[in-house]
């Protein structure tokens, strides 16, 4: 059984494969060698080599030292598409008559036909089909949101159909283990603002007011951004990638044939999780904050935390924290619905799977921040 | 021309593999397969030999998926070895390894056809990746697999999700197909088929079989399949295999081995086959 090794193990380099001899009008074509798999190059371009134009053909298979289904197969179309200008020497390979059994088999399963493409009428009909696209996403869209409302609000009249465990486990997933990143994250920007607005503020000897820019930006605008951007990142991603994967098992399928609400048990949870862990991943992005323009203003800038403190409270208006927390239910809201929407739409394929995650990340991240310009001129209105 | 029938054959034996006079293709050698506190295979033997249809059955999680992949070099085993021409597979290389894995051509249980590509793209991608040739050799390539294993050219456009089951599973065949394998292995391949595209896809294996010589090891579940297509049954009880020929095995005297050829369902199978 030395066969079944060696044949993949030596590559005939350069091969001939095919030998052609012109008589007046005629071609006698003799091939030889080795017709495998393995010479796939070498058999399209002797095949592609063979004279055209010429009025009639012979070919001679004796001297083909081995063939196998895929060189036969590439031989018998070059030979049906020279017609009857060839004529075969010699016993044709093997595997022709398989072939042949092959070519008139009938299918056993069928699919529908491609449509036909016509320039105009394709153009059209793929213009009407994009609208109607178009207006059946915007559909299924707001259908998505009348259905969370709906169940959102029967969940929270009910114990039951609050699912308190899946809750739990996703106010761990998204919020407490996100801490260590969120804290870092917002760490390290509050050190980098009060470093710059020191800088700056040193310029007019009013060094001080790098704790009113520290505390102000901190509460109002970045840590409640930051977090929201990191989980955006974090969760959003998850809760595509998760509901696409069921999506792609027929487990939501599943769910809904047993008569399971799957909007009850996939996207209520992760909406009400996310509702309780992102505002309080904000307080504490809050603190890390404050601490980290804390920490430098006493190393670099010789402003005591005794100093601090109090400064920080005369900058500190009674809604700046208020201004900042009140948007984190709203940004909650954003990621956990275009996450679980866009993980409900997955249909088909892993690559789907793949496209569907990044929109959903992408588009809560550029509405967290659209919601946050909202909020910014509206508390400027409103004097908040 | 003899497999364009409707009916489940009696008439087609696959060819009788010459068991006992050629050496075996791939031979199992006491291996034992573990997981955690579980045994799943205790110091089992098998042997394949070339040019037989090989069917292993057994129950529900007795370890034939496991046995199967242990065979193809994708598990390891606890202990034993899997030697291929007499040499252990353990011990290749990369290369040694990579050409006889060409050789193979397998189904998974669930398909495993890669979903974010269509039926042709599946079936090109092991010719793409080994060889160059122009779109034009690759389709026709494509296409041959698609004809000999019953399925319209025009499903080569599909991806996967838009095939029926039945599609599903010749179109895993004609993936496994694509490098012109000497050996065929078939995990549960008419699982999940109506009776029909079952002993359709039946038809299928022996007609490949006769037609290319191919050694074919197949896990089924169904009966059925077991009495149209294999030489040689392996069944795989309380954790070991026996082997032997389909008459041997069923009068086999182990309860759970009877039950399995002469309860119930298989009492229906017979009488199907003897009706015709
Ligand atoms: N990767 C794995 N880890 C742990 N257990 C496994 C693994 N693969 C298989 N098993 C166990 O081995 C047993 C045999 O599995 P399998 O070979 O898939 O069964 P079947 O005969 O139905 O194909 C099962 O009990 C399964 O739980
Ligand atoms: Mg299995």
């Amino acid at each position: 059984m030395a066969l079944l090794l060696s044949r993949g193990f030596h590559r005939c380099p350069s091969y001939v494969l095919l030998e052609s001899e012109r008589r007046e009008n005629t071609l006698i074509v003799r091939l030889k060698g080795e017709w495998r798999i393995d010479n796939l190059a070498q058999i399209e371009s002797a095949l592609a080599g063979v004279p055209a134009g010429v009025e009639r053909y012979i070919v001679d298979f004796t001297g083909i030292e081995t063939i196998d289904l895929s060189g036969a197969w590439l031989l018998h179309r070059w030979v049906r598409s020279m017609g009857d200008r060839l004529e075969i020497a010699g016993a044709p390979p093997a595997h022709f008559d398989f072939i042949d059994d092959v070519l008139q088999l009938e299918p056993k399963e069928r699919v529908p036909p491609p449509e036909a493409r016509l320039s105009l009428r394709e153009a059209l009909a793929w213009l009407g089909r994009n609208t109607l696209e178009w207006f059946r996403q915007t559909r299924d869209a707001i259908g998505f949101f009348g259905r969370v409302t709906v169940n959102g609000l029967r969940a929270f009249r009910s114990l039951k159909h609050l699912r308190v465990p899946s809750i739990a486990r996703h106010v761990y997933e998204t919020g407490i283990q996100a801490i260590p990143i969120v804290s870092l994250i917002a760490f390290l920007i509050s050190v980098i603002v009060a470093y710059l607005g020191a800088q700056q503020l040193r310029q007019f000897g009013a060094e001080i007011f790098t704790v009113d820019l520290v505390t102000v930006a901190v509460l109002r605008e970045m840590s409640p951004l930051l977090t929201a951007i990191i989980v955006a990142g974090r969760s959003g991603s998850a809760f595509a990638a998760e509901i696409g994967v069921m999506r792609l098992n027929d487990e939501i399928d599943a769910l809904q044939s047993m008569g399971v609400n799957h909007f009850e048990v996939l996207v209520t949870p992760r909406l009400a999780g996310l509702l309780i862990a992102l505002p309080l991943l904000t307080v504490i992005a809050d603190a890390m904050g404050l601490a980290g323009g804390a920490l430098l203003s006493s190393v670099l800038l010789d402003i005591s935390l005794d100093q601090f403190l109090p400064r920080m409270k005369d900058a500190l208006a009674p809604t700046t924290f208020w201004a900042g927390i009140v948007k984190t239910p709203v940004f909650a809201l954003i990621i956990a619905l275009v996450g679980t929407y866009r993980g409900l739409q997955v249909r088909e394929s892993s690559r789907e799977l793949g496209r569907l995650t990044t929109v959903a990340v992408v588009q809560s991240i550029f509405l967290v921040i659209f919601a946050d310009a909202v909020f910014a001129v509206v508390f400027v209105e409103l004097d908040f | 021309m003899q497999r364009v029938g409707n009916e489940r054959q009696t008439t087609i034996r696959p060819r009788s593999g010459g068991t006992d006079s050629a050496a075996p293709i791939i031979s199992v050698r006491g291996v034992t397969n573990r997981f955690g506190p579980q045994l799943v295979h205790d110091a089992v033997d098998l042997d394949v030999y070339p040019g037989e249809v090989l069917g292993i059955v057994g129950g529900s999680g007795s370890g034939k998926s496991v046995l199967l992949r242990t065979m193809l070099g994708l598990h390891r085993p606890n202990a034993g070895d899997v030697r291929i021409e007499g040499m252990d597979i353990t011990r290749m290389s990369t290369e040694e390894l990579l050409a006889i894995k060409r050789r193979y051509g397998v189904t998974f249980q669930h398909g495993a056809l890669f979903s974010s590509l269509t039926v042709a793209e599946n079936i090109q991608l092991p010719m793409r990746e080994f060889f160059s040739a122009s779109e034009r050799t690759y389709d026709a390539l494509a296409e041959l697999r698609l004809r000999m294993v019953g399925l319209p050219v025009e499903a080569g456009r599909k991806l996967p999700s838009q095939l029926s089951g039945g599609m599903v599973k010749r179109a895993a065949l004609a993936r496994a197909l694509a490098l012109d394998p000497s050996i065929l292995f078939l995990d549960e391949p008419t699982a999940g088929l109506d009776p029909i595209s079952a002993a359709s896809f039946d038809e299928l294996i022996v007609y490949l079989h006769r037609s290319l010589k191919l050694t074919i090891v197949m896990i089924t579940h169904d009966l059925d399949t077991l009495l149209a297509t294999c030489n040689r049954v392996a069944v795989l009880v309380d954790r070991k295999i026996v082997v032997d020929t389909l008459e041997g095995i069923m009068n086999n005297p182990h309860p759970w081995i009877r039950e399995y050829f002469h309860g119930p369902r298989a009492r229906a199978a017979h009488l199907a086959r003897g009706a015709r």
